[in-house]
């Protein structure tokens, strides 16, 4: 794999640009691998990356029924923070920010992680004091965020209206580090990663089965053909029931739509990413300028990545009372996900009645900001069979009545 | 945009009128039951592509429970029934083998 570079960029700037190459091979399947990885999105990547990066496993599939980074990965609104309440989340959330920072040069891939500030806004007496404890909570945690009041919430986002109709802007939850990425290099990067490690990516390969003996994985069947494998990590976010499926196991786990929308591209009017979670709506703006917007998932179970327009309403209408120039933006574009959403909102990553199956799924509405950190968790725990970062995410705890119930303590959300 | 007919009222309801409640037929386990049984009851689903018993309630309108039947990854409706079943009617279970003959749903089919 050749490096980019500034250099690298001369050089081809001078020759035509002939001599870029692919960033990533795209091979037949084998045989047999040591590890299948399911979704070649943001978490499967990632996963395959630091069981190279960390363990030296690198005879590694990565299985794709579309196209890499076509799911949810690439369907996000990108944003990136850590101060959740609980402390398995802050945990994994704040590893993963901080791998976020060197994200760019680990990968020699430029991912624009924009460290720009992320504010929460506080719209009821409720929020402010659950804000209030998150912040302290964060503080115990080791995790940067402070408590802002309304005036610095106005100084931070001088479109805001704080004296909205319905719901007064009373303060935030401010976290600086945080930020957004671009989600499609976060994908490319760490296949590229991957690839030159001489893991095989390989896409337009659905799994269509799952193959065990005496409870253990030997394999999966798939559209171009059977693979064996010793290990299986089943990172499929929507279809991770249908996987389940497959291997002959439930999970505590429903598949929902969430949408989000683009404005047509404007002047730089907000340099920081606004959450309003009373209302539901959140908002930031992307480097050509679209204001990027979203809101909260469809009530019902749903795999067609459409969602129902009256959630789009609902979010525009909450956004107009806070942000009251949305009402002047022509909308560009709109499209859904299908996220999966766990019984206490938090994710998966844990082994399986089946053995050597692990699985890596539930994020849910909020997984990208976690990608390198969930990667590195599943990594160790595909590999050592034990992680402490993922130890609390372990679908047994459902069994236990150990949630870890963001939920209601963080009022959800990306 | 979802439409479905409330089996109560009659009326043809479009989703704002209504309220999603989650998947249909769940047996209800409690004091007494194992560890196994109440932990699947409260957590585990069935999240299937395809065929999908869920309930709904006609919120802005009679208030009352029903059930649908809906595909998940086209959204066709098969149809809705009553809140009193334990499983889907018959002739709902024909309608759809004829549309869905592979369809599976627990120990129903
Ligand atoms: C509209 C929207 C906005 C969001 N906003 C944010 C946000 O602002 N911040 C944030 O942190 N998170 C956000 N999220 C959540 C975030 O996008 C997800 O949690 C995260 O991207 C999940 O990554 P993943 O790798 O687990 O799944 P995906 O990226 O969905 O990857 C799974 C892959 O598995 C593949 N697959 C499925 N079944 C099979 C099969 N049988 N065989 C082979 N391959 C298969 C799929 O094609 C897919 O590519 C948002 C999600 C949506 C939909
Ligand atoms: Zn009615």
């Amino acid at each position: 794999m050749k490096r980019y570079s500034a250099f690298a960029v001369a050089r081809e700037a001078l020759r035509y640009h002939t001599g870029w190459e692919r960033a990533w091979r795209s091979p037949e399947p084998k045989r047999r691998y040591d590890v299948i990885i399911v979704g070649a999105g943001g978490h499967g990547l990632a996963t395959a990356y630091f069981l190279g990066k960390n363990f030296g496993i690198t005879n590694v599939a990565v299985l794709e029924k579309g196209w890499l980074g076509g799911g949810n990965t690439g369907r996000n609104t990108t944003i990136i923070r850590s101060n959740y309440l609980q402390d398995p989340s802050a945990a994994i959330y704040e590893k993963a920010r901080s791998l976020y920072e060197t994200m760019s040069q680990d990968l020699n891939y430029n991912v624009m992680f924009s460290p720009r500030g992320v504010i929460m806004l506080a719209q009821t007496e409720h929020e402010v004091r659950g804000y209030k404890r998150t912040a302290h909570a964060n503080a115990l945690q080791g995790v940067q965020t402070e408590w802002i009041e309304p005036a610095r919430v106005k100084e931070l986002v001088p479109i805001i209206n704080l004296e909205g109709p319905r719901y007064p802007v009373l303060g935030g939850l401010w976290q600086e580090r945080g930020g957004t990425a671009r989600h499609d290099a976060v994908a490319w990067g760490y296949a590229r990663a991957c690839s030159a490690m001489g893991m095989d990516i390989i896409q337009k390969c659905e799994v269509t089965g799952v193959r065990s003996e005496n409870g253990r994985v030997v394999g999966v069947d798939t559209t171009k053909g059977a693979i064996d494998c010793d290990k299986l990590g089943m990172v499929v976010a929507g279809n991770c029931s249908h996987l389940s499926e497959m291997a002959g196991f439930r999970l505590p786990v429903e598949s929902v739509a969430l949408q989000a929308l683009v404005s047509e591209p404007i002047k730089p009017c907000m340099d920081v990413v606004v959450m309003a979670n009373t209302v539901h709506g959140y908002m930031s703006q992307s480097d050509k300028g679209e204001m990027v917007i979203g809101g909260g998932t469809d009530g019902f179970n749903n795999y067609t990545q459409r969602g129902s327009f009256h959630h789009i309403e609902e979010t525009v209408r909450a956004l107009n009372e806070t942000f009251p120039m949305v009402s002047r933006l022509k909308m560009l574009r709109q499209w859904g996900g299908i996220v999966d959403v766990t019984g206490d909102r938090s994710p998966l990553i844990s082994k399986t009645p089946v053995d050597n199956i692990f699985v890596n799924a539930g994020w849910g509405t909020g997984g990208f900001k976690a990608i390198p950190g969930s990667g590195w968790a599943m990594a160790e725990l595909m590999a050592t069979g034990h992680s402490p970062l993922a130890e609390e995410f372990s679908m047994m705890r459902f069994k236990e009545g150990k949630f870890i119930d963001e939920s209601v303590a963080a009022g959800v959300a990306h | 945009m979802l439409i479905l007919e409330c089996p109560y009222c009659g009326v043809k309801a479009e989703e704002t009128e209504l309220a999603a409640g989650g998947e249909a037929h769940l047996k209800r386990f409690g004091p007494g039951s194992s560890d196994e049984e109440f932990h699947d009851y409260l957590f585990m689903r069935e999240n299937p592509k395809g065929v999908h018993f869920e309930r709904w309630r006609h919120a802005n309108g009679c208030g009352k429970w029903f059930h649908a039947a809906r595909c998940t990854m086209t959204l066709e409706v098969f149809g809705t029934y009553s809140a009193q079943t334990t499983e889907p009617p018959k002739e709902i279970q024909d309608k759809i083998s004829e549309k869905r003959p592979n369809w599976t749903w627990r120990d129903v089919k």
